[in-house]
This record gives C-alpha cells, sequence and structure tokens, in this order.
C-alpha cells in the first residue's frame, strides 16, 4: 500500500465518523493543515526524482480533490443537520389565532345597486341622480298627477313644510322631468336612489331604495320595455328561464302600465325565484305619458319611450334570502357581518354578478 | 273594493269557475288582491240528546242536564226550558258559538253555582222561527248525533285593487263589463222595473250660484207612507257578504245600489226638514254633526246640502244626523247628485274624512246615473218599504255631451310594437261601452259618461291592449350598445370610496336620511335645523346635517349589545338647506373600542386618532390623490375633540377640506351616553375632491430609478413642544429634492432631561442621488446642510 492510500483509507474512515463542525475542522487540520499528512505529502515532491515526481503529483493532486470534495459534502451535510436540528426547537403551535384583523363589509342594497348598474351599463344605460328633498311639482304634478288626483293618497309624503310644497321624493321619478329637462333626447338612464314614504310597519320602511329606468328614443315601443325587463330580470337573478308576466296597472306617468310579476314557488323554506304557481310584485313600468314628455319639454309627437321603477331592498331580499326590511336599516353587526359583502366582491359582467 | 261571485253572476252570464275569473280579472287590471273565506259560524251548531235531566239545586225553574254531544263526549249543560227532558234530541250551542238572534258569544260561566257548558237552543234563538218556548226537539235525528245542524256554507269575497283611474270599476257592474269585455262572459242587462210616480215632488230643491260649485246637479224623489224596517234575509245577506252592517231597509237599499252600480245615493227624514233643500257653499265656521257621530266645523267652499234652517249634509261624503232615516221615518227625500271631484277631495281631506260615497265620487261617478240610481233604488223602496213615489226632480246640469275621440289605428302598433286591426279595436271598445264609427284608418269613438279617464289617444290605447292582452306583445331583444360612460367622476367616486372603506374593516350601513334633532345637534352646532313637517316619529324629526347622527345611535346600540371594537361607516346625502340640492355626500366612519383586544401575542391598546388618520389618508390616495397633496393642519370641528382631531385639505391650509377625522368630542360621548367611550370618526367630502383633467397614465412622472446605493442617516433634534413635526417634515424635505427621497419620524419624547417647553424628536432621512453613489462627505455636506436650516427655520437644535 502506498502512503498515498494509506492517508486515503485512514481519512475515510475518520471522515464517517464526523458528526460536527468542529469534528471537521480536526479533520481538515489532520490532513490538510501546516503539518497536515496531505501537506507533507506536498513536501515530499521536491525530494522525489523527475520521474516519479510527475506520476506521484498527479496521484497526489487527485486525492487532494478527492478528499476535498467530501469535506466539503461533509460540511453541508452537517450544516444541514444543524438546521434541521435547530428547527425542531422553533416550531409554534401554528393553530394558534392570528393577529386580529377586521372584515369590511358592503351593505346588501350597495352590492345590488352594483349588480343592477353592471347589468343596464350593458345595454348603455347611464346612471342619473337627483336630490332627495323635491319640490311638490317634479315629484307629482310634472308627473300627470295633479294636485287633486287620488293617485297622491298612494304616497304618504312626507313634507318639509306646511304649504306642501317641498316634500322627500316619494319615488324617483321626479329624476325623469330633471334628467329630460336638462338634456336633449334621446335619453337611456338608470336612477338608483333614496326615496321616502311616511309609512311604517313590518314590510315598510320609511325610507327605502327605488331604481328608477328611463328611454326614450323614436322609435321605442312596449316591446323593447318587455325586452329590456326580461333580459334584466334573467340577468339579475341569475337564471336561464323565468316566469313573468306583465300585468295591466296604472301609474299616472306611464300609460299603457303594467305591473311585473314573476313566478316562485317556496322549496324547504326557500324562495325559488322564475318557477313555481305563485307570482310576486317586483316592479311597475310603463310607456311614458304624453303629458310627461310635455312637461319635460320633449315632443311626444317625435319622442316616445318606457320608464320602470323597482325597489331595490326588495330585489336584494328576494335574491338574497333576507326576510325583514326593516333589519337593513337597523346596522345590527351581527346582520352586516352575515348579509354585507367582501369590498373586493365587485359585481362585473365579465365576472360574474355574484360570487 | 270587494265582491261576491254570486253577486257578479246577476249582471255576468259566464261558464268560468273562480280560479278563471280571479285570473281575468288580474290579467285585465283589476288586481285581485285576497280571496277570503268567511268563516262560518253557523257549523257551531251540533244535534245532541239530553241523557239526563235533574233539578238545579239552587233553582226552581232550572235542570242540570248532561248531553251526548257526540265523539263519546258529554256535556253538563244548565237548561231553564220546561221541555228539556231526558231522551231529547236538540240542538247543543258549545262555548264560543255565537248565538244568531242575541250575536252573543257563549261562554263557560256559573249559573246559580253549577258550571254550564254551553246552551241548548229555541227555534227562535237560531233565528229558524219566532218560537221561543222550550228547546227545539228534533225527530228521528238520533242517528246524527254530533253532526252539525246546519249545512255548511262558505262564502269567498274577493278583495280587488282599483286603480284610481279606473272609479267605474267601484260597483259590481262595472267589473262585470270589464269581465264581459274580455270575453269571460255576457253582459246581463239591467232590468228597470216601470215604477209609479203618481204625484209631484214636495219639497222645492235648488242649487245656489256659488263660485266653484262643487254640486253640479242634483237629482231627488219624494217617498211618502212608507213603513221603514228591518231589510229582507236577501238584502241583509247581500250586505253582510261584503262586510257591511245592516241597518234599515231605506239605508241598506241606498247602499246597496252603490255597491252594485256605483251609484251613491242618500236618504233624508223629509219631514225634519226645514222647507227647502238648498245646495251651497259652508258658512265660515258652520256647525254640522255628522251621521259618525262627530261634530265638524266647517269652511267655505265646501259643498253642503241644507234647509233653510241648518246643514244636512256634506254633498257626496256624509248626511247629517238632523234627518237621518230611522225606522219610525215615514216620509223621505232619496236623492242622487253629481259632485265635481276635486271639491269632493278638497273638502274630505280638510276634514280628515273618508267615506265610500267620498271614495267614488273623487275618482269620478257617472254622470248620467242619476235617474236610473233613482229609479232602482225608488223601485226597491216602493216594493220593501211600500209608500208612493213623486216624479223625480233633477236640478242643475241635467244633461250632458258625450266626449269624441278620433283615433288612428297605425298609433296603437307604433306605441305598442304589435298591430291591431279596426275591427277588432271596434269590438273591444264598444264592449266596454264606448260607441265607434269606422272610417279609412280611423275610428270615430263617443266616451261613455262612466269613464271620465279617457282622453286621449293613449288612453285608448290602453283599454285595447288590457283587453287583448299584455302577454300578446312581443318582446324585442334590448341592443348591448355603450355609447357613453354609465358612471361620471363622481358616481366613480362613491362607488371607489365605498369599498375603498370597507376593504379597511368598516362594516357598510344605510341609516335614515332623518334623524333625532336632539342628536343632531350636537354634531351640527351653529348650523339651522331642517324639520320634517309631519315626522314619523318624534325622534326622527329633522333632515341630518351631519353624517354621524346616526351613525352614533347605532354604535351606541351595537355596544349596548356587547360590540364594542367595532368600525362602522355610510355614505350618503347630509343637509345644509331645505331647498333641493342643498345635500352633499359624506363618507362617514366610526370606529370605537380596542386594538387586538385579549389578545395571546400583543399588547392590546385603545384605538387612536393615528388609527383614524392612516384610514382617512390611505382612502383619499386610492380615491386618486397624491399623497403630496394631502395638507394635514390641527383644523377641527365642533364635534371633535379639540386637541385630538385635524383635518385635511387639497394642498394647503387654504385649499377645499376634504376630510375631518378625530377623536368625538367627549361632552357628545357623555350626552349620547357611550358604553365604550374611546370612539373615533372620519368624514371625507367627496364634493371637494377634484376631478383630474387628464387620465391618470397622462399625468404621471417618466419612470426614473436610481442604480446607485441609498444612504439613512438620523437626526435627534430638540425643537418647541409646540412645533408641528409635519411642518418640520416638510421643511427637512425641502431642502433638496434631488437628494432626500425620504423623511420620517420615529420617536418623539417629551420629559426628563429635556426642557420643558421642548422634545426630542427623532428622525430618519433617506439620501440617494440619481447619478452617483454619494460619498461620505457628499452625506456630511448634506447632513450640515439639514441641521443648518432646521435650526434656522424653526430654532432646533441637535441633540447631544
Amino acid at each position: 500500500m502506498s502512503d498515498l492510500d494509506k492517508i486515503n483509507s485512514i481519512f475515510n474512515a475518520k471522515i464517517d465518523s464526523v458528526k460536527t463542525k468542529i469534528d471537521l475542522q480536526n479533520i481538515k487540520t489532520e490532513f490538510f493543515g501546516k503539518n497536515g499528512q496531505i501537506t507533507q505529502q506536498f513536501k515530499k515532491l521536491g525530494s522525489l526524482d523527475q520521474n516519479k515526481r510527475k506520476e506521484f503529483a498527479s496521484n497526489l493532486n487527485k486525492i487532494k480533490d478527492d478528499l476535498t470534495t467530501q469535506i466539503e459534502q461533509k460540511n453541508l451535510e452537517i450544516e444541514n443537520f444543524e438546521i434541521n436540528e435547530k428547527l425542531k426547537n422553533e416550531k409554534v403551535d401554528i393553530t394558534l389565532p392570528a393577529r386580529t384583523y377586521q372584515k369590511g363589509k358592503i351593505h346588501p342594497v350597495s352590492q345590488v345597486i352594483d349588480e343592477i348598474t353592471s347589468i343596464f351599463s350593458e345595454l348603455g344605460f347611464t346612471v342619473a341622480e337627483g336630490p332627495d328633498v323635491e319640490t311638490e311639482y317634479n315629484n307629482f304634478t310634472a308627473l300627470n298627477t295633479p294636485e287633486d288626483h287620488p293617485a297622491r293618497d298612494m304616497h304618504d309624503t312626507f313634507y318639509l313644510e306646511k304649504n306642501k310644497k317641498l316634500l322627500l321624493r316619494t319615488h324617483t321619478s321626479p329624476v325623469q322631468i330633471r334628467a329630460m329637462l336638462s338634456g336633449k333626447p334621446p335619453f337611456k338612464i338608470i336612477v338608483p336612489g333614496r326615496t321616502y314614504r311616511c309609512d311604517s310597519d313590518q314590510t315598510h320602511a320609511p325610507m327605502f331604495h327605488q331604481l328608477e329606468g328611463l328611454h326614450i328614443d323614436k322609435k321605442i315601443t312596449m316591446g323593447h320595455l318587455k325586452g329590456c325587463l326580461d333580459y334584466f330580470i334573467k340577468e339579475f337573478f341569475e337564471v336561464k328561464n323565468i316566469k313573468m308576466r306583465f300585468r295591466p296597472s296604472h301609474f299616472p306617468f306611464t300609460e299603457p302600465s303594467a305591473e311585473v310579476d314573476i313566478g316562485y314557488k317556496i322549496e324547504n323554506e326557500k324562495i325559488v325565484i322564475g318557477e313555481g304557481d305563485k307570482w310576486l310584485e317586483i316592479l311597475g313600468c310603463g310607456m311614458v305619458h304624453p303629458n310627461v314628455l310635455i312637461n319635460a319639454k320633449v315632443n311626444p309627437k317625435k319622442y316616445q319611450g318606457f320608464a320602470f321603477g323597482m325597489g331595490i331592498d326588495r330585489l336584494a331580499m328576494l335574491k338574497y334570502g333576507i326576510n325583514d326590511l326593516r333589519a337593513f336599516f337597523e346596522t345590527d353587526f351581527r346582520w352586516l357581518n352575515h348579509f354585507g359583502f367582501d369590498p373586493l366582491d365587485v359585481p362585473t359582467n365579465y365576472r360574474g354578478l355574484s360570487k | 273594493m270587494i265582491i261576491t261571485i254570486p253577486w257578479l253572476k246577476e249582471h255576468l252570464k259566464t261558464n268560468l269557475g273562480e280560479s278563471e275569473i280571479v285570473n281575468q280579472l288580474t290579467n285585465i287590471g283589476l288586481e285581485v288582491e285576497r280571496i277570503t273565506e268567511r268563516q262560518d259560524k253557523s257549523k257551531n251548531f251540533k244535534i245532541a240528546k239530553i241523557l239526563k235531566a235533574e233539578k238545579h239545586p239552587n233553582a226552581d225553574k232550572l235542570k242540570v242536564c248532561e248531553v251526548d254531544i257526540g265523539d263519546e263526549k258529554i256535556a253538563k249543560v244548565i237548561c231553564g226550558a220546561s221541555n228539556a227532558r231526558e231522551g231529547l234530541v236538540t240542538i247543543y250551542a258549545p262555548p264560543g258559538a255565537v248565538i244568531p238572534k242575541t250575536k252573543l258569544e257563549l261562554k263557560i260561566s256559573k249559573i246559580r253555582g253549577v258550571e254550564s257548558n254551553g246552551m241548548l237552543c229555541s227555534e227562535s234563538e237560531l233565528n229558524l222561527s219566532n218560537e221561543s218556548e222550550g228547546i227545539i226537539e228534533l225527530k228521528n235525528k238520533e242517528s246524527q248525533i254530533g253532526k252539525n245542524y246546519f249545512k255548511s256554507k262558505t262564502e269567498k269575497t274577493i278583495d280587488i285593487s282599483i286603480t284610481p283611474n279606473r272609479g267605474d270599476c267601484l260597483g259590481i257592474r262595472g267589473i262585470a263589463r270589464d269581465l264581459s269585455s274580455s270575453g269571460a262572459g255576457k253582459l246581463i242587462p239591467l232590468k228597470k222595473k216601470k215604477i209609479k210616480q203618481s204625484f209631484k215632488h214636495l219639497i222645492k230643491t235648488s242649487i245656489r250660484k256659488d263660485r266653484n260649485q262643487g254640486c253640479l246637479s242634483f237629482g231627488s224623489c219624494y217617498i211618502k207612507g212608507i213603513t221603514n224596517k228591518e231589510s229582507p234575509e236577501w238584502l241583509k245577506n247581500k250586505l253582510i257578504s261584503l262586510g257591511l252592517k245592516p241597518i234599515s231597509a231605506v239605508v241598506d237599499i241606498t247602499n246597496y245600489v252603490m255597491f252594485d252600480l256605483n251609484r251613491p245615493l242618500h236618504s233624508y227624514d223629509a219631514d225634519k226638514i226645514d222647507s227647502e233643500i238648498i245646495i251651497r257653499d259652508a258658512k265660515e265656521g258652520e256647525e254640522f254633526e255628522a251621521l259618525d257621530g262627530k261634530n265638524y266645523k266647517l269652511k267655505k267652499g265646501m259643498c253642503v246640502i241644507a234647509d233653510k234652517s241648518s246643514v244636512l249634509g256634506l254633498g257626496g261624503i256624509i248626511g247629517g244626523t238632523k234627518t237621518s232615516t230611522e225606522l219610525d221615518t215615514k216620509n223621505i227625500i232619496l236623492e242622487a247628485a253629481y259632485f265635481s271631484p276635486s271639491s269632493i277631495r278638497k273638502t274630505a281631506r280638510d276634514l280628515s274624512l273618508d267615506t265610500d260615497a267620498k271614495y267614488r265620487f273623487e275618482r269620478g261617478i257617472d254622470p248620467e246615473s242619476i235617474s236610473e240610481g233613482l229609479e232602482i233604488a225608488t223601485g226597491l223602496i216602493l216594493s220593501i218599504c211600500g209608500g208612493h213615489a213623486s216624479k223625480f226632480m233633477i236640478t242643475g246640469q241635467s244633461y250632458r255631451k258625450n266626449n269624441f275621440l278620433k283615433f288612428d289605428i297605425d298609433k296603437f302598433e307604433k306605441l305598442i310594437g304589435i298591430s291591431i286591426g279596426l275591427t277588432e279595436a271596434q269590438k273591444i271598445l264598444v264592449s266596454l261601452g264606448f260607441k265607434c264609427k269606422k272610417s279609412k284608418n280611423e275610428l270615430k269613438i263617443e266616451i261613455p259618461s262612466w269613464r271620465p279617464d279617457i282622453k286621449q289617444d293613449v288612453d285608448i290605447i290602453e283599454e285595447l291592449i288590457r283587453i287583448k292582452g299584455f302577454n300578446k306583445i312581443e318582446l324585442i331583444e334590448p341592443e348591448r350598445n355603450r355609447k357613453k360612460d354609465t358612471l361620471n367622476f363622481k358616481q366613480k367616486l362613491f362607488h371607489l370610496s365605498q369599498r375603498s372603506l370597507a376593504s379597511k374593516g368598516y362594516l357598510e350601513t344605510v341609516t335614515w336620511s332623518f334623524t333625532d334633532s336632539k342628536i343632531d345637534k350636537q354634531f351640527s352646532k351653529g348650523e339651522k335645523e331642517i324639520f320634517i313637517f309631519n315626522p314619523i316619529s318624534a325622534d326622527l324629526n329633522v333632515l341630518r346635517r351631519s353624517i354621524f347622527s346616526n351613525l352614533s345611535t347605532h354604535l351606541k346600540k351595537n355596544q349596548d349589545r356587547g360590540y364594542e371594537d367595532i368600525s362602522l361607516f355610510e355614505i350618503g346625502p347630509t343637509f345644509f338647506g331645505k331647498n333641493p340640492g342643498d345635500q352633499q355626500v359624506v363618507l362617514g366612519a366610526m370606529k370605537s373600542g380596542k386594538i387586538g383586544r385579549k389578545s395571546w401575542i400583543d399588547q392590546e391598546r385603545n384605538v387612536d386618532v393615528f388609527d383614524i388618520k392612516g384610514d382617512v389618508l390611505k382612502t383619499l390616495i386610492e380615491l386618486g390623490l397624491d399623497e403630496n397633496d394631502l395638507f394635514v393642519s390641527e383644523k377641527t370641528k365642533d364635534c371633535y375633540h379639540p386637541g385630538r382631531s385635524g383635518s385635511i385639505t387639497l394642498k394647503s391650509e387654504k385649499g377645499a377640506t376634504l376630510a375631518y377625522f378625530g377623536e368625538i368630542h367627549p361632552a357628545i360621548i357623555k350626552k349620547i351616553d357611550f358604553k365604550q367611550q374611546n370612539i373615533f370618526g372620519l368624514e371625507i367630502f367627496l364634493k371637494n375632491i377634484p376631478e383630474p383633467k387628464k387620465k391618470n397614465r397622462l399625468t404621471k412622472k417618466i419612470f426614473k430609478a436610481s442604480d446607485f446605493q441609498k444612504s439613512e442617516r438620523d437626526f435627534a433634534f430638540i425643537i418647541d413642544k409646540i412645533f408641528k413635526i409635519g411642518l418640520l417634515e416638510k421643511i427637512i424635505k425641502e431642502i433638496d429634492f434631488s437628494l432626500i427621497q425620504d423623511v420620517n419620524t420615529f420617536d418623539v419624547y417629551e420629559g426628563e432631561n429635556i426642557p420643558k417647553d421642548k422634545k426630542s424628536v427623532a428622525i430618519n432621512v433617506t439620501l440617494q442621488a440619481a447619478d452617483k453613489t454619494l460619498s461620505e462627505k457628499d452625506i456630511d455636506q448634506i447632513c450640515k446642510k439639514i441641521v443648518e436650516v432646521v435650526k434656522e427655520k424653526t430654532g432646533a437644535t441637535i441633540r447631544s
């Protein structure tokens, strides 16, 4: 056995038993230190004759490289082992609570307004607004509801003054008048907003939300009205088919006027929209009365169209299974958390209206 | 409007069943709201057998009976009838039953110390005959013990919601006419019996020529020698079926004709009329006792029916007690008149009166129905109460010409989208009582007197499509075509700010736009209150001037329920005046309680003003504002803690107010009595956020990032306590915009080792040049400059 082979076998025997960095350092010193076994061999080189020197040097370098690699490898092993040993002691109970965070929520009314807006946006409607305090003229008279009209009895109105000239709007329809007076036809708007009636019980709140729609152009017919609402209702309830009926009714500002019912049934105490043999009224609509167009300075001989109005709160209740209207406005932390929507859940047409 | 199917069928010949009729009513715009089954109380009366009849221990004439009432049940009943005896089969009424004669409900009671469970009935008590002697004796009914004695008959009433334009359907005949038009059956012609009118009217009637006289026509008949009495069964049953109470034959007949034909009538006791009838304006302050038992003070302009000495009735609304028809009335005046809808409406509203007659007159009664109404009612009175009728006297407008309309049939298709033929249109209109003449493309239409709602083309179009059927309209798929932005800038802000604040842990709420004046005052000092004239309750009596008025109330309610660490917000209008448009959109939030309450890992702490400041700044930045344009100052409002609140204005102190934020004033917290008193608020005023002239991408600076190393240096300044650190940071930043990239205060210290009127402020400054790595020399130079400038502008010194 040559010296080199001997060194090699000694090294191999020792390296296997190395457990720590200190052991490894000792080996490093033993073989590569000033007086290390490998170093010693290099020192021998000078005393060898030329013939042997070359071969010996080559073998020696090989062994040196081999041992160095082994030491490096061992070093990595030890480091890995040491990290793993260290991590063993760093274990936390990951099931402990996270730092507290508060979850914010969007109110169902806001969410549903965004849903509805997204649907009508596809059809080219823009959003218009008007003030909550209205004149008696805009709220009633301009909408073909003169003072002695019994239809005024259907609205329990909040007034700001004894002379009843200023009031809290009872519907979003006065915005029709404002929008038409401030622009030129065609008009294609939706108007979400707060509305007020002096009425309060289990199913009525003194304030609620309506969405008005108005489409005035040269050739808009009741067929368009039907198509528009059919599209809206299917999109809103996210169903392919829906049983829907238009039923004649009366609003002073539209003629013909209709109320729209949708079919429903109760299954496992939950309401299923679109099928079944029961009817639920969800909105009122009709062709804008020529008197309203005249009051809004639009020529009824040239322009015609439809208007509709729906209860936003009611639509929210139906879609999301909320059964108490009053709770919408009571700010109960638990209710808001339960029925509220995540702020990142923005209704869009490409992602879908609801999760 | 309530109807019953049997009554309807007196006017409509139809093979349709109830549910088909109900559907058809709804289809033509007479919406059925409710179908009610009237409870049939008669099913309570059972056939029973007396098993034992013993003398009452405490009364000679009473017996204690044990009665077999079926289902192996025995009832103990006290009975006073002499024929009550063992083995008798009779009729038993249990507790809860209503005795037809007395209309009293039976209760379990003790009679002379013995409990009686129900009653054994006589024929008279059941309204079967006048026989009141003894209880009923039934023969051959032994096998039916326990069964109902009366055959159960259930009658349904149908409640129809009549829209305000359809006054003509406030009579059952009008509804029948509409149904017949839709093909649901045939309208049966009215049967008119000729009445004998043997003498001239005995009382002079006149309509005085007042300004805005509310009565346009007044017809009447004098009927003498009647015997007023209880109405016959058929008439009573009819009124009962609509839920009305029969009174006497004459009154019942006038009601019957009103509900049947939509023709209100009134009867006066002729003997109580002082000389003559004058229809005139009321005098201001004139008093009158109406049939509802109330005394009304009248105003000028109200139309009254009067005699020489006083008011007899409010025309078309309610009669008076002075001439009311009683059972002993012998001679009557029967009235059928026409009052103008607006006059009726005004009077009734001023007096807060609502009657069936008023409801009909204000919707428009058929002015041509005066003589018809008189004829039919007089006929009924003569046949039920006897007597003799006078000739009718009709004063005022007795004839009114019907209105005509020329209708171009193409207008139908233009509005509805489907066409209708001339013949079909004519058929529909004729069946509704219109008269029509065809010519080319046109119908010449005569509008019936009972349809005051029909005035123009669209009214005709509505009639046609209503009867033809809304289901015939073909729907046209909507175009998906967007030419304009759906939302304008302010609307986008509204939408974005909601989601921005919610994403910071706030729950969105929606509260009333009105609030309690007492709370609103707390948050809006010095501004004028906006009262609601007729609030829904005393504590919701003003429009809110602050977004906090309701938020605070609801925050308190949640705290009271035990939820104390809570963040709420609302976005909506607040008001600053009572005129339309005196409002602005405010995003308001309240945050209360602690952060990290009972945390295993962090020290819990109170929410503080810098939490709310962070929320308000981040929200404004998310709304598109540049961080550098947000000027924070201690300018604040009364509703905040004066030392722990501030505002954010645009660019400088003089800029528009974007927001207020801070701790809610402790005095308000005390007044509202919050359980958890650590409460902070923020208000963002959307109207003050400027709309950028260009899209963001067009105004953004070109991206340049320095590749050279950045350095940081810390400074500790001793500075006047009152000096604002925001300003100090600003001063440092402005020293060299190209080198100083960031300035951040990381410690503020007051106390030991620092003079009393000073504070120590530790500031970290980040330095970086665009063109080179800064050398020690460069850095020393700029640091020296910072120290010098700060000293010069603020008087601060470096802490050694």
